[in-house]
């Protein structure tokens, strides 16, 4: 166990503070939360620069054109673009994440071409088109059918939580090719250019008052069959496949940004006296904790997706526990802003305060509310480590049989 | 940066792990249930020999030289096993008190606080008829005194079976053997390895939990199969897991000084395992009904240890409370 940095290691840091430093001062204002024309065209400015510099894809191997650094300089990537409050991966989140990947591993080579270099640069932006309506934690219920029709599939059904949707070139969109009850066997992986006819995009508002998530409704869209990544029926292995590419590091911006929100609640808790309580203290303490053994499991991931090439388990134990200390922090820190948190602008304080920072922690409190959600529910999490970890008996998967008896007392 | 275990670090775990499995059986810790020394001289001698007290001293001063890394993962064994005496107190006492570092001197330890002008001792301390040597650690430094000189009343319903209780009469003073910058540093390596016996516990405890989901029915099937039960073993693997981060990472910081702060990691270490081996001690209970309310299922022996351990080396409200200050004069830089 050691947790130096190597000599390598600290060089790829330096150099790559040095740009940041150099870089950063430079971009342009950050756009409105709601102007999303504005926020695509700031996210893939960032995403070229990044690009420019040798950045892009810092994560992806090197056969997909990315850098393909080891999962502890990727940890060192993010770890600086925190600590320099670089931009977040905003708009190219499932191209960089999800699509570019899974297309490098599953992919034909013409797609590989097509697309991959474009989602690099910043020239095109995905969006995902997994979850559905009536398909949530039991994804592989989904119904969204994709008849043949020549060298065409034609696509009737509807998408959610799709985030970006409006200003996305491109959707990865898992379609049924196989019977109604085909379940994990019957689906397929489509790539759906966002202009097609018979799209249609309806925004979906969060309770933190953001439009990131929309609904899609797909009325006899056609997809060419060219577009399919992976086989026919095939398209679950091809999901699990991408999902396989988290090296341990998905959370590493969150967890850095839960360090700085706790710093700011304590600074906030000292300015308005409420530090005096011992109760309070022992609350911030306790979060300390916790957030510096989530950062310890993180290294843990790391370490173990650099040794043997695949994330291990670490990944779930670190989302269920990062997901409810982060819940804590947020409640904590909104019960500090006390009347303050009645709006998420900035309120000046009485008695010589100063400006309480309500706006960012009114935000963060509402935004880590999805994070026990997102991604898979914390539920359905505790089964993953129930069943796969501790090896305790399966759930029953799938809608009953009819007529089956049913196994009571 | 390399966060896994060497392949020394996995042979050594290993190793504790079979020397407790041979030597430490639940049946043959039962034999102390409730007896006034709970330390077996042959086998403090075997743990010496197996390098639980010498392991972080220097070779030059007949150690085996690792650091507290190599020492958390021994730890983690020994409280895996729930192997009872003063452990920790004897490991950190080897090089100082002769002995202690081969297993043939049992030393224990009482933490005082400073109240005022004056030093206040616990009142009630464990393994006294164990102890050849009891060590008071203080913030002026550590002082020896003779254990027949304590003045100490048995009590006769220790809570944990395996850890005998007196209620201090009178202690003597006694000589000074190491100075507060000894004290200091025995008090963060004190707080990793007893997480590090919490980690350990918590391990187990989950271990029997999921073993007995797996095979008691109800309902017509194994009650690992409801999500209520299996959610509960879910937790106690996930908390398990973190708290073994921190302790480690705590320990590796003991060895890595320039990596980080140490009193800060220790804090935060013993904070989190000692609400896992809690939590999970309790949860381990919940998960046997009403067998684990009886003496024939184990879990009691983890659970009351657990209550045990965290009285010692910091409490939750002492260790919330020194990294609450931490945080304090970090000036938002909490890395």
């Amino acid at each position: 166990m050691d947790l130096r940095y190597s000599d390598a290691e600290q060089a790829f840091r330096g150099e790559l503070r040095q740009w940041l430093a150099e870089t950063l001062p430079g971009l342009p204002p950050k756009p409105a939360p709601t102007d999303w024309p504005g926020r695509r065209a700031y996210d893939t400015h960032w995403q070229r620069l990044l690009f420019d510099a040798g950045y892009a894809g810092v994560d992806w191997p090197v056969e997909g054109g990315g850098r393909g650094s080891s999962p502890v300089e990727e940890l060192v990537f993010k770890e600086e673009l925190e600590r320099a409050h670089a931009p977040y991966v905003g708009v190219n989140f499932v191209g960089l994440l999800h699509a570019g990947p899974t297309i490098i591993a599953e992919g034909t080579p013409e797609q590989r071409q097509r697309y991959l270099p474009a989602i690099l640069k910043g020239d095109e932006v995905w969006c995902q088109g997994f979850s559905e309506p009536d398909a949530g934690s039991d994804l592989a219920s989904m119904r969204t059918r994709a008849v043949r029709d020549g060298d065409h599939y034609i696509v009737t059904g509807s998408k959610i939580w799709t985030s970006h949707a409006e200003v996305a070139d491109h959707c990865e969109l898992l379609v049924r090719t196989g019977d109604e009850d085909s379940r994990h066997r019957g689906i397929s992986w489509l790539i759906l250019p966002m202009d097609t006819p018979g799209v249609e995009i309806r925004p979906l508002t969060t309770i933190a008052g953001s439009t990131e998530f929309a609904e899609l409704f797909l009325d006899e869209v056609r997809v060419p069959v060219a577009n399919r990544v992976g086989d026919e029926n095939d398209g679950w292995r091809v999901t699990m496949v991408t999902l396989s590419f988290e090296r341990g590091t998905a959370f590493v911006g969150d967890l850095l940004e839960a360090f700085e929100l706790l710093s700011a609640t304590v600074a906030l808790a000292q300015r308005t006296g409420a530090w005096t309580d011992a109760g309070v203290r022992r609350q911030a303490g306790h979060l300390r904790a916790e957030l510096d053994a989530l950062w310890a499991l993180t290294k843990r991931n790391v370490s173990q997706a650099a040794r043997t090439g695949i994330p291990g388990v670490g990944g779930t134990f670190f989302k269920l526990a990062y997901t409810e200390t982060r819940s804590k922090l947020g409640e904590y820190s909104l019960s500090l802003l006390g009347r303050a948190g009645l709006a998420a602008d900035d309120v000046e304080g009485g008695d010589g305060l100063g400006p309480l920072p309500s706006a960012t922690m009114v935000e963060d409190w509402l935004r880590g509310i999805s994070l026990t959600i997102a991604a898979g529910t914390s539920q359905i999490q505790r089964n993953i480590v129930g069943e796969r970890i501790l090896g305790l008996p399966k759930e029953p998967s799938g809608p009953p049989k009819p007529g089956a008896a049913r196994a009571t007392a | 940066m390399d966060f896994e275990l060497t392949e020394l670090q996995r042979e050594l775990a290993d190793g504790m792990r079979r020397l407790c499995e041979g030597q430490f059986t639940l049946g043959h810790l039962r034999t102390f249930e409730s007896a006034d020394e709970v330390v077996d001289r042959k086998d403090w001698q075997q743990l010496g020999d197996a390098g639980v007290f010498n392991l972080c001293l220097p070779e030059s001063a007949g150690g085996v030289g690792l650091g507290l890394a190599e020492a958390s993962l021994v730890f983690e064994e020994l409280g895996r096993a729930l192997v009872p005496g003063p452990l920790v107190a004897s490991h950190l006492a080897a090089g100082t008190i002769d002995g202690a570092d081969d297993g043939s001197v049992v030393v224990g330890i009482v933490e005082a606080r400073r109240v005022g002008d004056s030093t206040v001792i616990p009142l009630v301390i464990e393994y006294l008829d164990d102890l050849d040597v009891l060590l008071v650690l203080s913030d002026a430094g550590v002082s020896a005194i003779e254990t027949a000189a304590v003045g100490a009343v048995r009590l006769e319903r220790p809570m944990d079976p395996l850890t005998p209780v007196w209620r201090v009469t009178d202690l003597p003073a006694g000589t000074a053997v190491a100075g507060p910058d000894v004290a200091e540093r025995w008090r963060q390596a004190g707080a990793v390895l007893t997480a590090a016996l919490q980690v350990g516990a918590a391990t187990w405890v989950t271990d029997l939990a999921v073993e007995y989901a797996k095979q008691r029915r109800q309902f017509g099937r194994p009650i690992g199969g409801f999500q209520a039960v299996k959610h509960l073993c879910a937790d106690m693997a996930v908390r398990a897991e973190v708290a073994r981060c921190a302790v480690q990472a705590a320990a590796v910081t003991a060895d890595q000084p320039d990596i980080g702060d140490l009193a800060v990691a220790a804090a935060g270490a013993k904070l989190l395992a000692d609400e896992a081996a809690i939590t999970n001690g309790r949860s381990c209970i919940q998960v046997h009904g009403g067998m684990g309310f009886t003496w024939d299922v184990p879990a009691h022996l983890a659970y009351k240890r657990a209550r045990v351990l965290a009285t010692r080396f910091g409490t939750d409200d002492q260790l919330a409370e020194q990294l609450a200050q931490a945080i304090a004069v970090s000036r938002g830089d909490l890395r």
